[in-house]
C-alpha cells in the first residue's frame, strides 16, 4: 500500500514501531501534492520547508518516547484558519499577501500535539460557498471526477484527503461546509457542536454558526483529530468549559439498543434517488446492527435555509467590515480614505461576498432589523426547539447530507439559490448549533454519498460510535479515487 | 418670550483596569509611545475575539450602585457598526438595549444651598476607540493605545436646565467616579468626557424642543462656558423665527463658540444587533449583594456624619469627604484619637498638613507613614493638657510631618515643653514691666488691652514656650503691685 493512502490510525502504529518515520510520511505526501496540485488545487500554501522541520521535530520526539496520537502525522490546514508567519488569505485577494503574526488555538493545539503542517488549503471566499468555485484564486477539483466540484467551503480540504494530499486536515462549517464536501468527496467529516472546538483563530464569517471540525478518511482519525483540537479556549467566550473525553473509547462497534432518528424533513423534493437509496440503505444497515430507527419530524425545517439567509449575512456583513485595506491586506489607491475603502472592498471580494455582505447589511438596517434580524433568531428558536422535542425521542439522527452528489463546475454558479439548496440538510444543525457526523455512505452513478449523523449536544462520541460501527461494516473506506 | 432649557449628559469614563475592555493587553497607554499598548485583539485582526473583563464589570456595577440604579439579572453586548480608521473592526462592542445599570439618580446641591435631583438613565460598558492624529492632506496617523480600553457612558435624564446644574452635576459624577477608584477624573488626558445634549421651548410648553449634542469640552468650566453660549444661540434662531437643526456641534475653546459638525442627515445607521461573540452576562443577585456590601460610604453621607457626628464645620467636612484618601486618612486617625478629638484632627489635617502637603511633591500616602495616627492622636493629647502652646504645637508638627518622629520626642529633644512655673514667670513679667514704662502707664491709665503687648514681650523672652494665660495672670499680679 503506498503511504498516502494509509490512515492516521496505521500510520501512526507504524511511526510508533519504527517501521517508518514522519519524515518519509511528509515526503511522501509532498510529493503526493506535487504531483496533484496541477490537477486538483487543493492547496492555497504549501509550506513543504515549515512540514520537514516539523517532521524532523516529531520523529526525534517520537524516538524520545512521548509522542502524542498525532505526533508526526502530515496534515493541512483551511486557509480561513490562521497560521503565525504563514500566509493566511482566506479564499480572498483582499487578504492575498497577509501573514499573521499569531496562530489560531486549534493550530496552537496541533503544534503542541507535534503534527506536520503541509499547507493551506482551498475554500470559497470567506467560506462563504458550496463548491469552492468563489475561491479568488480558483476552485479546487473533485478528485473523483475532476470535471465536478469537490463541494464548499471546504473543498480543499475535503479533496485533499480524498486525494491522499494530507492524512486529515481541518475545515470550518457555518452551514455545511464540512459535511458537505466531506459527502462530495466521499471521506468522513465532523462538525462538532457549537462551543466544543475553539473560535479563537477562525477568521469569522458568521460568529454563531462557525464551528471549526476535522476531515479524514476513518471515523476513527477524526475522533482523533477531534480529541486533540477540541476543549475550553479562555480566549473563545463562546467555547464550552467541559472536559474532552476519550473519543477513542466510544468506538466499540457495539451500537444496540441506540435509538437512531429519521427526520421525514431531510428527504427533500429534488433528492437525486440516487442519493436517496445511498442513505436509506445505510439507515437499514444501522438497523441490522442493532439501532432502533424511529420516524422523527421536526417541523421547522423547511424554515432554515431562509432564517439562515438572514443570520450568516447579518453577521457576515460585520465581520468583514475590517477588511479595509488600511492596516493589512491588500489596499487599492483612491481619492481619500473612504474612496480607497471603497475601491478595496469594491474590486477585492468576489461577487458572493459582496452579495452576502450586502444582503446582511440590509437586514440589520435601521427599520428592517425587526422584519428580518429578529424575526429570524426568533424562528431559529424555534428549529432549536425542534431538536431539544427530537431529544426525548431519539438518541441521534440520520438523514442525507446533500441531496445531490457533486455537481459539474460551473452549473450552479449563475443560480444562489440553487447552490444555497445545496446545503438545505446541513443548515438547520449550524442554526441548532448540535454536532453533525458525515461518513460515506456508497456511490451513486460512481459519485460518493454520504450520511449525515446529527447528535446531541456535545454527544459528538455517539455519532463518532455509531459512525464508526456503520464505516467498519462496509469498505467505502477502503475505496480510492483513481488519479 | 421667554426660554427653559433642557440639558442632559452624557459622561463617557474610562475604567481603570490593569488591562483592556476584551483582551488581557495593558490598558495603561497614557504615558506610552504609539501603538505600544496593543495586542491581535485591540487591533481587530481577523480571526481575534473578545473576552470580557470581569474587574470592568464589577467596577460598572459598583458604580452603578453608588448611584442607586438598578442592575439588571441579564446585561448583553451589541456590536455598533461604522467604518473609520480608529475602530479596527469596524464595530465598537458596546451595551445597547440591556445596559448593566439603569433607572438611578444623582443629587446635587447648587449655589443657593438647594439641592436637585438628577435622574441617570442608564450606564452601559462598550470599548473606546483608538485616536488619530492628522497630518498633512495625503496622510493621518493612528494610534490604538486607546483603543479597546474599558469605557463606562453614563447618560442622564434631560433634568437639567442651567448650564451650572451641568456643570455641578459633571463635578458631582467625577467625585463619585474618582472616589470608587473607578475613574481617573482626568479630563484633560480624555479619561473622563462629557458631551451634553441641549435644547430650549418657550416657557409652559410642554413639547421639548429640537435637541443638539454638543461635544469637545475638555473641563468642567468650558461645559459651563459651552452651554451658556449654546442656549444664547438657540434663543437667537428661536427669537428670529428661525429653525434649530437637529445636529451635533463641538465647542472651540478658543473662539468660545460651538460649530456645527454633523446633521441628522448624515447620522450613522450603526446596525445594532446581539454581539454574537459573548453571551449575556448573568448578573445574579447574590453577586449584586456582594458589589452592595462592598461599596464604601460615600462622599455625601460622609459629609453629613461628620457634621452629625463629630460636629466639623461644613467646609472641613466637605474638604474631608471628597476624596477616598483623605477621608479614609481622618477617619483612620479618628479611630485612634476617639471621636471627641474629631475637631482638632480635622483643623491638623486641613491647615497644617494640607499646607505642607501642598508645598510639598509627596502624596497624602506618603505623608501618612510618618504623620501617623499614634503621633497625631499624641500631639493632640499634649496640646490639650497644657504642655505646649500651639506656636509651639505648630513648630512640633512640622517637625513630624518632615522626621516622622514622635511629637513627645520632638518636645523633650527640644526642649520645648511649655513653661507654667510661676517664678520663673514673675521674674519675666518684671523684666518686660521694667523695661516697657510707656506701655505700663497706658494700662494703668486705663488702656487694659495694652496688656496683650507686655504678654508678647514675655513670650518672645521665653522663646514660646510659656503658657500665655499663666503669663497673663503672672503681668496682672505684678502691675497690681505696682502703684
Amino acid at each position: 500500500m503506498a503511504l498516502h493512502e494509509l490512515t492516521i490510525a496505521e500510520a501512526r502504529a507504524q511511526l510508533d514501531r519504527g517501521e517508518i518515520t514522519s519524515v518519509q510520511l511528509t515526503e511522501a505526501l509532498l510529493e503526493r501534492i506535487s504531483a496533484l496540485e496541477p490537477t486538483l488545487h487543493s492547496y492555497l500554501t504549501q509550506t513543504p520547508e515549515l512540514a520537514l522541520q516539523q517532521a524532523q521535530a516529531a520523529d526525534e520526539r517520537i524516538k524520545a518516547g512521548n509522542a502524542s496520537s498525532l505526533t508526526g502525522i502530515p496534515l493541512g490546514i483551511k486557509d480561513v484558519i490562521v497560521t503565525k508567519d504563514v500566509r493566511t488569505t482566506c479564499g480572498s485577494k483582499v487578504l492575498e499577501n497577509w501573514v499573521p503574526p499569531y496562530d489560531a488555538t486549534v493550530v496552537s493545539k496541533l503544534n503542541e500535539a507535534g503534527t506536520v503542517t503541509l499547507g493551506k488549503l482551498n475554500m470559497d471566499e470567506f467560506a462563504m460557498g458550496s463548491s469552492n468555485e468563489n475561491s479568488a484564486f480558483g476552485g479546487t477539483r473533485n478528485p473523483w471526477d475532476t470535471e465536478r466540484v469537490p463541494g464548499g467551503s471546504s473543498g480543499g480540504s475535503a479533496a485533499a484527503v480524498a486525494a491522499g494530499q494530507a492524512f486529515g486536515t481541518l475545515g470550518t462549517d457555518t452551514g455545511g461546509s464540512i459535511r458537505q464536501p466531506a459527502a462530495l468527496c466521499g471521506i468522513v467529516g465532523l462538525k462538532p457542536t457549537y462551543g466544543r472546538v475553539s473560535r479563537y483563530g477562525l477568521v469569522a464569517f458568521a460568529s454563531s454558526l462557525d464551528q471549526c471540525g476535522p476531515f479524514a478518511r476513518t471515523v476513527e482519525d477524526v475522533a482523533l483529530l477531534l480529541e486533540t483540537i477540541a476543549g475550553h479556549d479562555p480566549k473563545d467566550s463562546t467555547s464550552a468549559n467541559l472536559p474532552v473525553p476519550d473519543y477513542r473509547a466510544s468506538l466499540t462497534g457495539d451500537i444496540r439498543g441506540l435509538k437512531v432518528g429519521v427526520p421525514s424533513e431531510y428527504f427533500v423534493e429534488g433528492m437525486e434517488p440516487g442519493v436517496e437509496k445511498a442513505v436509506r440503505t445505510a439507515i437499514e444497515q444501522i438497523k441490522d446492527l442493532g439501532a432502533e430507527i424511529v420516524e422523527v419530524s421536526l417541523p421547522h425545517t423547511k424554515y432554515a435555509l431562509p432564517v439562515y439567509y438572514i443570520i450568516a449575512p447579518a453577521e457576515c456583513s460585520t465581520n468583514l467590515a475590517r477588511f479595509d485595506g488600511v492596516r493589512y491586506g491588500v489596499r487599492l489607491e483612491g481619492k481619500g480614505l473612504f474612496d480607497e475603502i471603497e475601491s478595496t472592498r469594491g474590486q477585492l471580494f468576489g461577487a458572493e461576498v459582496r452579495r452576502r455582505i450586502m444582503l446582511g447589511t440590509y437586514a440589520l438596517s435601521s427599520g428592517y432589523y425587526d422584519a428580518y434580524y429578529r424575526r429570524a433568531q426568533q424562528v431559529r428558536t424555534l428549529i432549536r426547539r425542534d431538536f431539544q422535542e427530537v431529544w426525548s425521542k431519539v438518541d441521534l439522527l440520520a438523514a442525507p447530507t446533500s441531496p445531490t452528489v457533486a455537481f459539474k463546475i460551473g452549473e450552479k454558479t449563475d443560480d444562489p439559490v440553487a447552490m444555497y439548496l445545496s446545503d438545505v440538510c446541513t443548515l438547520p444543525i449550524n442554526l441548532a448549533g448540535v454536532p453533525g457526523l458525515v461518513v460515506p455512505c456508497g456511490f451513486s452513478d460512481n459519485l460518493p454519498t454520504g450520511l449525515q449523523l446529527i447528535g446531541k449536544p456535545f454527544d459528538e462520541a455517539t455519532l463518532l460510535r455509531v459512525g464508526h460501527a456503520y464505516e467498519q461494516n462496509n469498505t467505502w473506506y477502503k475505496q480510492h479515487p483513481s488519479l | 418670550m421667554k426660554y427653559t432649557a433642557t440639558i442632559g449628559l452624557e459622561v463617557h469614563a474610562q475604567i481603570l483596569t490593569k488591562s483592556k475592555m476584551f483582551s488581557g493587553c495593558n490598558a495603561a497607554y497614557a504615558s506610552a509611545p504609539a501603538n505600544s499598548c496593543i495586542d491581535e485583539v485591540s487591533i481587530g485582526l481577523p480571526g481575534t475575539l473578545p473576552v470580557v473583563n470581569q474587574e470592568a464589570i464589577r467596577k460598572a456595577a459598583l458604580l452603578g450602585l453608588a448611584l442607586n440604579c438598578e442592575i439588571p439579572e441579564y446585561c448583553e453586548f451589541s456590536r455598533k457598526s461604522y467604518t473609520y480608521p480608529d475602530l479596527p473592526k469596524a464595530w465598537q462592542i458596546t451595551m445597547y438595549d440591556k445596559p448593566i445599570c439603569i433607572n438611578g439618580e444623582l443629587e446635587i446641591t447648587l449655589g443657593n444651598g438647594e439641592t436637585k435631583r438628577v435622574g441617570i438613565t442608564r450606564a452601559h460598558l462598550e470599548e473606546d476607540t483608538g485616536m488619530l492624529q492628522h497630518g498633512d492632506e495625503t496622510h493621518s496617523l493612528v494610534d490604538y493605545n486607546r483603543s479597546g480600553v474599558p469605557l463606562l457612558e453614563i447618560v442622564s435624564e434631560p433634568d437639567m436646565t442651567t448650564p451650572e446644574e451641568a456643570r455641578l452635576y459633571a463635578i458631582k459624577l467625577r467625585q463619585i467616579l474618582v472616589f470608587l477608584g473607578v475613574n481617573s477624573g482626568n479630563l484633560e488626558e480624555g479619561a473622563l468626557r462629557v458631551d451634553a445634549n441641549v435644547s430650549i421651548r418657550p416657557e409652559g410648553q410642554k413639547e421639548l424642543g429640537t435637541k443638539v449634542e454638543i461635544k469637545n469640552m475638555n473641563s468642567f468650566r468650558n461645559l459651563e462656558r459651552a452651554l451658556v453660549y449654546e442656549l444664547e444661540r438657540q434663543e437667537k434662531i428661536a427669537r428670529e423665527g428661525g429653525t434649530i437643526v437637529q445636529e451635533t456641534r463641538g465647542w472651540d475653546d478658543a473662539a468660545g463658540i460651538t460649530l456645527s459638525q454633523r446633521s441628522k442627515e448624515h447620522a450613522h445607521d450603526y446596525r445594532y444587533f446581539p454581539e454574537p461573540d459573548l453571551p449575556p452576562l448573568e448578573l445574579s443577585r447574590e453577586w449584586v449583594a456582594e458589589r452592595r456590601a462592598e461599596l464604601p460610604e460615600l462622599p455625601d453621607a460622609k459629609f453629613a456624619r461628620y457634621i452629625s457626628e463629630f460636629g466639623l464645620s461644613k467646609q472641613d467636612a466637605a474638604l474631608l469627604s471628597g476624596e477616598r484618601e483623605t477621608a479614609d486618612y481622618f477617619e483612620t486617625i479618628v479611630a485612634t484619637a476617639g471621636a471627641s478629638n474629631a475637631k482638632p484632627v480635622a483643623n491638623w489635617i486641613t491647615g497644617e498638613l494640607f499646607r505642607l502637603i501642598k508645598d510639598g511633591e509627596e502624596t497624602l500616602a506618603e505623608v501618612a507613614k510618618r504623620v501617623t495616627p499614634a503621633n497625631l492622636t499624641s500631639l493632640i493629647e499634649v496640646v490639650a493638657k497644657g504642655e505646649i502652646g500651639s506656636t509651639v504645637a505648630k513648630q512640633v508638627f512640622e517637625e513630624m510631618y518632615r522626621s516622622g518622629e514622635a511629637p513627645t520626642e520632638i518636645i523633650n529633644a527640644k526642649g520645648l515643653r511649655q513653661i507654667s512655673d510661676s517664678s520663673v514667670l514673675s521674674q519675666a513679667a518684671r523684666d518686660a514691666i521694667a523695661a516697657n514704662p510707656k506701655v505700663v502707664a497706658d494700662y494703668k491709665s486705663g488702656k487694659l488691652p495694652a496688656i496683650k503687648f507686655l504678654v508678647g514681650q514675655v513670650m518672645r523672652a521665653t522663646k514660646g514656650q510659656a503658657n500665655p494665660q499663666v503669663v497673663e495672670e503672672a503681668l496682672k499680679t505684678e502691675l497690681d503691685a505696682l502703684n
